[in-house]
């Protein structure tokens, strides 16, 4: 029966989507190295985890390839000059991320003279693997996915789980993009050469290359490439269906392994990286080279789409002026792919780690959704719920913020691909709501928790005044008691008034117990508590109006017109 | 900010209840074919009060009334409606039944979307209750009757009740095939004696299998354009068909076949356009099967052994008080889940 299930999960994954995939229009001309810009923005968190700390200060002259910043604690990456020049400045600056928020970037100006720090290659097969691990943390790579999550964190499985599939990703599911595609067009034989280092650093027996039918090129180069590496390695096609790119459903299509949803799927045996991860591994320890620049798809709205190599810090405009110039009615650009990307702010933001590709946008390309209408529970979302959730449902608990039941149903097993929305007769931006409902939920928690600990540390204080108390108390007879005893020399009122003394204290500090309980009680209970769920109903309110999840047709109205 | 996906690819509610509405044709041309036109003077009824009653509501809760009107739903109970009445109704039952289907069974629970129960079945079960000799007279096909009516004949008797000189109502009435077949049941008489009579066809009710024929067509459609799932249907008539197949095993004197369960009374109709209502029905796979599957057993007991000669209607109720239960307790595995 289990063999049966995971023979019919390799077919297809489950539900799933299949926009229009608009590849072709990128991938008619091979991958072109930008110009160097003048001016370099490079933003020192391109990654997931800890700001790293800055070694450089304005007017520095820097190298191509010099460290900038190092990693800080666990979970970091390095950031490399991607060319030599001077640093202008440190200051905070906008970068391309959905917050939407600046952040700290170093300023570089280029000198043009490409001067490059003396490469130190790593003869991988010779050195051992913590060496090769700290060096890695050093190289500044990133999932280049898109998730940019540090690659030797990903490594360092420090013994402790067997890894024994080596999972690459290579899917690359969403529609537009096309830069791992013509990766593995031009340089398969590179890329098996960094999963041949990959494999042998994760201890794996064997490596299995996921890629979309929709890219026979790209799977024939690295089937070929493939035979000449030196362990097993084989390639994968799976069907073109989005999200087949989401790590735990490739695992699970390439492996017939399903990924506890509360384990990671190194506990199971399995680590996965992106295509172009593993080529720039490849590339640190053969060439000495750390991560300075990645390959982005330019498409959409511009005049000749394609794949550009690019170096981190490049504004967003260079790119799209390479591709020919956005067509006039370009609105906005978009990162990432159609269906789980974002608005940049503008186009003189930087290309980053994560930026695998920029979409020009245009209202004819991605019009705006229309009126959304009421939930009609057809249940389309649930049969294109690649995580087989009940998104009808979770609208329901979102929109009416009943976050226990949301969770209760799931909700953060979420991973927001974005077919839900996409197959809603009713236009209901779904995915929105869940990013709503899971940030008030985390939010909440995090009050919960201060909450908690505040509680923690009152009933603290208060034992220890308590103590104080006693222990004052506990003094004071002791004084009398010498004393009495001073006065009446007698032993056995001195006996008696200890006794009676101590029993007072008790007594004394029995009461203040008792005074300190009801003051804390009284105190949550006389906190009006339609005024505080008031406050806290119009805060939640606010946050979604900002979020824009409100319908004409039917939230306001069913917010103030029902009410009467 | 993030408002990604920026693509969407799906039918409006609008499409989805037109082609619905598509679907339900071929049956309206059989029923044209073996009663009369007069079908099409219930469906025009039921049509003008559903949408002026649904306009009117809208007003009054201060919705946009032509974005909701134009979400077709309100067309789509009326016609599964006015096809559920007999095709010569008088007006004011189809008026009266129109109404407390959109109004009461819709707008007021807060209109598309918000309904527990199935508008349609809803307005059908208050007229089955409030007029039950109407409701279970119904027009002879037109090849049995003992008197023909045209249309201007069908439209005058549904206006004003009057029939032609010398045409009495015995004439171009008849019970229908379920109804004879209980009460005839009821007077000791075999299954065999009573299904080979004039007012029976090759599985169901003469001319009338003709019209199941048609749902069943529309339906398939329905299903080719992934408007329902096959679970309602196939569990709804696997049902159906299982339990009358078993007791037609056990006395074939006197329990019906399951094909003529299948293509009598509103099973057809049942299976494609009422059961398949997704805003009262479940949502998981699972609790369509439980869902159809429990009205399919419900409405063969009710024709065999309740007060009233089909059962799909009260069943189809009876079933919307469990969806919130049945959604409840069907949920599928999440992906990486154990249970």
């Amino acid at each position: 029966m289990n063999a049966l299930t995971s023979l019919m999960n390799l077919v297809k994954i489950q539900g799933g989507v299949h926009p229009p995939e608009h590849k072709q229009e990128s991938t008619l001309r091979p991958i072109v190295a930008l110009p160097l810009p003048k001016e370099l923005v490079i933003p020192v968190r391109q990654h997931v985890g800890n700001l790293p700390k800055v070694l450089v200060k304005p007017g520095d002259r820097v190298l191509k390839g010099q460290l900038l910043a190092e990693p800080e604690g666990n979970i970091s990456a390095a950031i490399h000059a991607p060319t030599s020049g001077v640093v202008r400045a440190i200051e905070e600056s906008m970068i391309p991320h959905p917050s939407g928020l600046p952040d700290v970037c170093v300023i570089l100006d280029a000198d043009g003279k490409e001067e490059w720090v003396p490469h130190q290659p790593i003869s991988w097969k010779d050195a051992n693997k913590s060496d090769l691990l700290s060096a890695l943390r050093k190289s500044g790579i990133v999932g280049l996915g898109g998730a940019a999550f540090p690659t030797q964190v990903k490594l360092s499985t420090g013994g402790r789980t067997l890894v024994h599939t080596l999972v690459i990703n290579a899917a690359e599911c969403e529609p537009y993009i096309t830069c791992d595609d013509m990766l593995m067009r031009e340089r398969a034989m590179d890329i098996v050469r960094g999963i041949e280092i990959v494999q042998s650093l994760l201890g794996a027996e064997r490596t299995i290359i996921g890629i979309e039918d929709n890219k026979p090129e790209a799977a024939e180069a690295m089937r070929l490439a493939s035979e000449s590496a030196s362990g097993d390695v084989k390639v994968k096609v799976v069907p073109t269906q989005y999200p087949s790119g989401d790590a735990r459903q490739l695992i699970r299509l390439v492996s017939g392994i399903e990924v506890p949803a509360d384990k990671r799927s190194t506990e199971v045996g399995v680590q996965c990286f992106n295509v172009a991860t593993v080529l720039a591994v490849y590339r640190f320890f053969e060439f000495g080279e750390p991560s300075i620049s990645r390959i982005v798809t330019i498409t959409g709205n511009v005049r000749s789409p394609g794949n550009f190599e690019v170096l981190f810090g490049t504004p967003v405009r260079l790119l799209v002026e390479a591709a020919g110039g956005a067509l006039p009615d370009t609105n906005e650009y978009i990162m990432g792919g159609p269906m789980m990307g974002f608005s940049l702010p503008s186009e003189t933001v930087p290309v980053t780690k994560a930026a695998n590709c920029i979409i020009a946008s245009a209202p004819n390309l991605f019009p705006p959704a229309p009126q959304a209408m009421p939930c009609i529970r057809c249940a389309r979302c649930a049969d294109a719920c690649p995580v087989r959730l009940q998104p009808q449902e979770l609208y329901w608990f979102a929109k009416s913020d009943n976050f226990e039941k949301a969770r209760e149903y799931n909700l953060f097993d979420c991973i927001e691909c974005g077919c839900c929305s996409y197959v809603c007769p009713s236009n209901i931006p779904l995915v929105q709501y869940y990013r709503y409902a899971k940030s008030e939920i985390i939010a909440q928690d995090r009050a919960q928790q201060a909450a908690d600990l505040a509680r923690e540390r009152n009933e603290f204080r208060l034992l220890r005044i308590e103590r104080e108390k006693q222990e004052r108390a506990q003094k004071h007879a002791q004084k009398a008691a010498g004393a009495k005893q001073e006065a009446s020399k007698s032993e056995a009122s001195d006996a008696h008034g200890d006794a009676e003394a101590a029993k007072k204290a008790a007594i004394a500090a029995a009461i203040e117990r008792a005074k300190a309980q009801k003051a804390t009680t009284v105190v949550k209970n006389t906190d009006d508590p339609s005024d505080k769920l008031k406050s806290e109903i119009e805060e939640i309110d606010k946050r979604r109006a900002d979020l824009g999840l409100v319908e004409n047709a039917e939230l306001s109205q069913s917010g103030t017109q029902e009410k009467e | 900010m993030t408002r990604s996906p920026y693509l969407t690819n799906a039918p409006s509610v609008s499409v989805i209840m037109l082609k619905v509405v598509l679907a339900l044709i071929p049956a309206i041309f059989a029923y044209v074919w073996v009663f009369g036109g007069g079908i099409l003077v219930v469906l025009s009824i039921a049509t003008f009060v559903a949408l002026t009653s649904e306009a009117l509501m809208l007003k009054l809760r201060n919705r946009p009334v032509l974005p909701f009107l134009m979400d077709g739903s309100a067309l789509v109970t009326a016609w599964l409606l006015a096809l559920s009445l007999p095709p010569l109704a008088p007006w004011w039952l189809v008026v009266v039944g129109t109404f407390f289907a959109i109004v009461i069974a819709k707008q007021l629970y807060g209109g598309l979307g918000y309904n527990p129960f199935n508008p349609a079945m809803v307005g059908y079960a208050v007229l089955l209750i409030s007029f039950p000799s109407i409701m279970t007279h119904w027009p002879a096909p037109l090849d049995l009757a003992k008197a023909q009516l045209g249309f201007a004949d069908q439209f005058h008797y549904i206006f004003g009740g009057l029939l032609p000189d010398g045409v009495k109502v015995d004439g171009i009435t008849q019970a229908t095939p379920l109804d004879y077949l209980k009460t005839q049941l009821g007077l000791h008489r075999d299954l065999q004696d009573i299904t080979h009579e004039s007012i029976y066809g090759k599985f169901g009710g003469h001319g009338a299998e003709l019209v199941t024929f048609a749902y069943l067509l529309g339906g398939i459609y329905l299903l080719q354009q992934k408007l329902i799932t096959w679970h309602l249907p196939v569990a709804f008539l696997a049902s159906l068909a299982i339990f009358s197949e078993i007791f037609y095993l056990v006395n074939p004197e006197h329990f019906a076949n399951p094909l003529f369960h299948m293509f009598t009374g509103a099973s057809m109709l049942a299976a494609f356009f009422i059961i398949t209502d997704p805003v009262s029905g479940p949502t998981t796979p699972k609790g369509k099967l439980i869902f159809a599957g429990g009205i399919g057993i419900l409405t063969y007991l009710i024709r065999v052994y309740g007060g009233y000669p089909d059962g799909v209607a009260f069943s189809v109720l009876l079933f919307n008080i469990g969806v919130p239960l049945i959604d409840a307790y069907t949920q599928p595995r999440v992906f990486g889940h154990t249970k």
